[in-house]
């Protein structure tokens, strides 16, 4: 237990209801290392949202546990922030309001100078220089999920949880904050855990990609590695890299057919849910095929 | 649009003048002096209001610049005392105001932290319900024997009375806005370990002040109609009080001038309330 990544997801199961009925997932285990930005990608009902609240300490597993630096976690923490998928700001809170709530419940001795001048930082760096004063009624939805963004980099957590934050916006704002979130993240070195049902979102921004099957008793497939570097990453020229489609396709491929299927696929072969396996398909093709499987909305 | 809009509103002042007019107008024919045609009144009543009605030359109902004289005589002398039962209209309404918002207040200071801990434990909800349900559709002048018989006191009971009348608008509301504040919310607090005092008074209250608000402007229009029939009863002062010494003096001007009065200080009382609500209403 001594090379322990920074979380880690051992055993994890969520049953509702009755104890008859079936998990919604079960025997969970993955590790996110330090500075690593992991995407969970799934069907909608497969439980992402459900890990992700455990990861929060929002939610309690049926079974198993969450570790974050050798401790098991039992509720909601400061080092520990999320990005909710409705951007959650207090509408009755200006946007200086709303990161300065957050701000006063991680420093609480910090007087009102020091908490506004703090939290003026972070909505500097997201861009929203000039609307501290505006009420969240008063923005876009881009400029919402900004002021949330800023709201949990703000109190400087250890890892960032993502709950799809950007599904709720437009392809032209959702671009340009997955941007800025790439940027943020790697000034940072934040670690991050994200939920997405975008592949392409998910090529951009993790460094490894977590496949989940669907529900009910969903599983981890595998950990797809994105071996595109990160410096190599750009939203405009993604798909000009060598390995982008051969990643993109295996898992739109994960999505469309084996999510489903995936018991029959593991029926009378090794599965091991501790020891998953690690794919790089990025790696095996160095031409990109010529046929490129066409994706469909997954949710 | 702005000059549509605003010639709307001219165009509905007017008609409110218009409809004014035509009351007073009304009014003044109906009670017009008339003719002497012989005893047409019962003689019971005649005895009863005097020779000006048996007469018939003149209706004891006031004519409009009757009502605006004594309008005009109250207003210049609000405050005046002659005795225990001859006080101004001013003083009337303050005693009667002074018990609505005592009444009022006290009821907040129960509703409102009441209300909060139905809103948060279902468990508490389904404890009380029965018994708001049972209590909330009470007249709450049914309350004033036990309270007259309790407390011994007639103007504390009235005080009973509003509080007992605004407590469950209060109550209700309270609990439901806590009990539906975003769920979001609660987690954005819970993520940043907020305690839950903090969380009390920085995400719900202000999350469900507007449905709180809301009913205490339910509550306080109840009290002020309340008060008025519950001075009625334990009399004294009050403007209910004064309604009724008028109509045992058959002041008609008086009473009139009085519902007036009522009126207003109801409008003002709501819009009041409408106010503050308005302060702490949130857009989403």
């Amino acid at each position: 237990m001594d090379n322990r990544p920074l979380i880690s997801v051992e055993g994890l199961a969520r049953r509702f209801g009755d104890s008859g009925q079936p998990a919604v997932f079960e025997d969970i285990w993955f590790g996110i290392d330090k500075g690593e930005f992991c995407c969970l990608i799934g069907h909608s009902g497969c439980g992402k949202t459900t890990i992700l609240n455990v990861l929060a300490g929002l939610d309690s597993p049926s079974d198993g546990a969450v570790i974050v630096d050798n401790r098991e976690i039992d509720g909601p923490s400061l080092d520990r922030a999320v990005i909710f998928q409705g951007h959650a700001l207090l509408p009755w809170l200006s946007v200086m309001g709303n990161i300065a709530f957050a701000v006063s419940s991680r420093w609480p001795t910090w007087d009102r100078a020091k908490v506004q001048e703090h939290a003026r930082r972070f909505i500097e760096l997201v861009g929203l220089k000039g609307a501290e004063n505006k009420r969240p009624a008063q923005l876009s939805g881009g400029m919402k999920q900004r002021v949330g963004i800023a709201r949990a980099l703000s109190i400087q957590p250890k890892m960032l949880l993502m709950d799809e934050p950007f599904s709720a916006l437009d392809a032209l704002t959702r671009g340009m904050l997955q941007d800025e979130v790439l940027r943020i993240c790697a000034d940072t070195q934040q670690t991050v855990f994200m939920i997405t049902h975008d592949v392409d979102e998910a090529i951009l921004l993790a460094d490894k990609i977590v496949l989940m099957t669907n529900g009910p008793g969903a599983k981890i497939a595998e950990i797809v590695v994105n071996t595109m570097p990160r410096n190599e990453r750009h939203r405009n020229d993604l798909h000009r890299h060598p390995q982008y489609y051969a990643i993109r396709n295996h898992l739109v491929e994960f999505l469309v057919n084996r999510s489903r299927a995936f018991d029959k696929e593991i029926a009378g072969v090794a599965y091991d849910p501790r020891r998953l396996k690690l794919v790089k398909p990025g790696l095996s093709a160095v031409n990109p095929p010529a046929e490129v499987v066409p994706l469909r909305h997954t949710h | 649009m702005a000059t549509l809009k605003n010639s709307l509103g001219l165009r509905a002042s007017l008609l409110s003048l218009l409809i004014f007019a035509a009351i007073l107008g009304l009014w003044q024919i109906a009670t017009m002096p008339t003719a002497a045609t012989g005893p047409a009144v019962d003689p019971e009543y005649a005895k009863l209001v005097g020779n000006a009605a048996a007469t018939g030359t003149k209706s004891s109902m006031p004519t409009p610049a009757d009502i605006a004289v004594t309008i005009w005589g109250h207003l210049t002398d609000p405050f005046y005392v002659r005795g225990s039962n001859d006080k101004g209209i001013g003083i009337q309404l303050a005693y009667s105001l002074g018990r609505v918002l005592l009444g009022f207040g006290l009821a907040a200071l129960v509703a409102v932290p009441l209300g909060f801990l139905i809103g948060m434990s279902p468990l508490v909800y389904r404890a009380l319900d029965p018994f708001i349900q049972i209590l909330k559709p009470v007249s709450p002048l049914a309350w004033m024997p036990l309270a007259l018989y309790t407390i011994k006191d007639s103007a504390i009971s009235s005080i009973f009375v509003i509080f007992i009348c605004s407590v469950w608008p209060m109550l209700i509301n309270t609990a439901f806005g806590v009990a539906s504040v975003r769920k979001e919310w609660l987690n954005v607090a819970r993520t940043l370990e907020v305690g839950p005092f903090r969380t009390a008074f920085k995400v719900i209250l202000p999350a469900a002040a507007p449905t709180i608000m809301t009913g205490m402007r339910i509550s306080i229009g109840i009290a002020w109609l309340v008060i008025v029939a519950a001075e009625m009863l334990v009399g004294g002062t009050g403007i209910g009080y004064f309604v009724w010494n008028e109509w045992n003096n058959l002041s008609i001007a008086n009473i009139v001038t009085a519902i007036l009065l009522i009126g207003l200080v109801g409008l003002a009382l709501d819009q009041g309330l409408a106010r503050i609500t308005k302060l702490v209403t949130y857009p989403e």
